[in-house]
């Protein structure tokens, strides 16, 4: 079992997709990761030895803000938007769309599951 | 896509003008504008702002956290009053 930063790796895959279980990491980070690293990003998990283990976590903490730390800033990015009270915080109190994108129909990510309103008019032709 | 880095960011000129007078004579008075389109730049901070909304000014108190966004941001040209519900 390989655990970096609090998360466990799958063994059975290669260096460069496992280390995109971290959040905050994705392909190309992961590339780039190794690249530092002077590690090959095809090796499988279950062939690292310590010393790469450990070289992959310093190069990790070393250069990139991931996991807790990162959803945090996330969240006090959020906050601050919420807190002075613009247009984008007001969408993101109400759970609707941020970017300007239309709510007519869809928007589902943002809106969660249909809600049904009983007794809604059928449009009759 | 963003505005050009070189040209800075814009404030309409007789926004800034009004701006510029209000800190030399460290008075804070209420500027009315339409300008929605403008940067709210660190010297705005303190400074209260009616900015129009279509139909009327809503005083907008910049703090130092908006810095960076828009005056229209701040003026909702919108109202949602929420859907009927019927019982």
């Amino acid at each position: 079992m390989v655990r970096i930063l609090g998360v466990d790796l799958p063994l059975k895959k290669r260096g460069e997709v496992a280390l995109t279980y971290i959040y905050g990491i994705g392909r190309s980070r992961a590339k780039n990761i190794f690249e530092k690293a002077s590690i090959d990003g095809n090796k499988y998990v279950k062939d690292w030895i310590d010393d790469e283990i450990k070289r992959i976590r310093e190069v990790i903490s070393k250069n990139y803000k991931v996991e807790g730390d990162l959803r945090g800033e996330i969240r006090l990015n959020i906050k601050r938007l919420i807190d002075i009270g613009c247009y984008r915080g007001k969408r993101h109190r109400l759970g609707l769309p941020v970017r300007g994108q239309k709510t007519k129909n869809n928007a589902r990510t943002r809106k969660g599951k249909r809600k049904t309103v009983a007794n809604k008019k059928k449009v009759t032709k | 896509m963003p505005r050009s880095i070189s040209k800075g960011p814009y404030i309409a000129h007789h926004l800034k003008k009004k701006v510029d007078l209000l800190n030399e004579n460290n008075s804070k008075k209420t500027i009315k504008t339409w300008s929605r389109r403008s940067y709210i730049t660190p010297d705005f901070v303190g400074h209260t702002f009616a900015v129009h909304n279509g139909k009327k000014f809503i005083p907008v108190y910049v703090t130092e956290n908006m810095v960076g966004h828009k005056l229209g941001e701040f003026s909702p040209t919108r109202v949602f009053r929420g859907h009927i519900t019927k019982k």
